[in-house]
């Protein structure tokens, strides 16, 4: 199966925007790709072990927090799973001053 | 690279030259795109907008070939908040990497408040290595647009950068300087 890397994380993926595993679940999945990129580690895992919070996986077009079976769900060469870091973001009431030396 | 002073001048930021040629830290993004990115976010006024920066990226320098709108799913709280949805950045990065793009960063809008990055923006950025470009919309009206790059290497060490914006009137001129 193929796994999509995105941009931030190909810098510790030998560069690569997609990086190709044989893996039997999900999980075995993210295991191969940090044994071979063992760089990404600390990207994508806190130092407890879990995925970061902000980390979305998608395998084919289905969110794995929504599969029954999640990261121990099946997988089978073909597969795409889509590593996503989540984007949001907004105005504070109280805006945090941190960039004065910008046009407002 | 030389930048004129008119150069700068056209920016919109104001960065004092020495300044941003010593961080080298850049967008550069063509005038129809820059237009559009000002444009949705007087469209979705006075909520905010967002949407995705696909391009190349080049030492410190990224490039804008292309934008795309993206829907704010934070119906609860648009004036104030936005988030993408992971399901379209899934579709967005899989069209980017089929034209030979990539995600380069990402922009949204701040009704009624300066084009500043914000905490929650600094919080809910995860992107490393990425432009996040924030315009303020005036009582419908498009002011400022900034680009703040989000440098560190960890989530621990994230933090925004200021960069230049510079905006090319042709995508040829854009397209051959990006590949120099």
């Amino acid at each position: 199966m193929k796994i999509f890397i995105p941009t931030p994380l190909r810098q510790y993926a030998g560069k690569q925007d997609a990086v190709e595993v044989h893996a039997s679940t999900v999980s075995d999945a993210l295991t191969k790709l940090t044994s071979t990129h063992p760089d990404l580690k600390r990207h994508l895992y806190t130092d407890d072990g879990k995925l970061r919070a902000f980390v979305n996986l998608y395998l084919n077009d289905e969110d794995v927090r929504y599969l029954s079976e999640k990261e121990n769900t099946r997988v089978k060469d073909g597969d795409h799973l889509s590593i996503i870091p989540s984007i949001a973001g907004g105005i504070d009431l109280l805006l945090f001053d941190g960039a004065c030396n910008v046009r407002n | 690279m030389t930048v004129s002073r008119r150069a700068w001048h056209k920016m919109g930021v104001a960065l004092q030259p020495q300044q941003s040629l010593l961080s080298k830290l850049m967008l550069r993004i063509v005038q129809f795109e820059y237009d559009a990115i000002r444009q949705h976010g007087e469209e979705t006024y006075p909520h905010e907008c967002c949407g995705v920066l696909l391009g190349r990226t080049d030492d410190h320098i990224r490039t804008v070939i292309r934008t795309v709108r993206c829907g704010n799913t934070r119906s609860d709280s648009p004036h104030n908040r936005y988030h993408i949805a992971p399901q379209e950045l899934v579709h967005i990065q899989r069209q980017a990497r089929e034209a030979g793009l990539e995600i380069v960063g990402f922009y949204h809008s701040h009704p009624d408040h300066p084009a500043r990055w914000s905490q929650t923006d600094l919080v809910e950025a995860h992107w490393i290595g990425c432009s996040y470009v924030i315009t303020s919309v005036e009582r419908g009206q498009a002011k400022i647009t900034n680009s703040f790059l989000l440098a560190g290497e960890l989530e621990e060490d994230k933090r925004f950068e200021n960069e230049a914006v510079s905006v090319a009137a042709e995508v040829a001129t854009i397209a051959n300087e990006s590949t120099r």
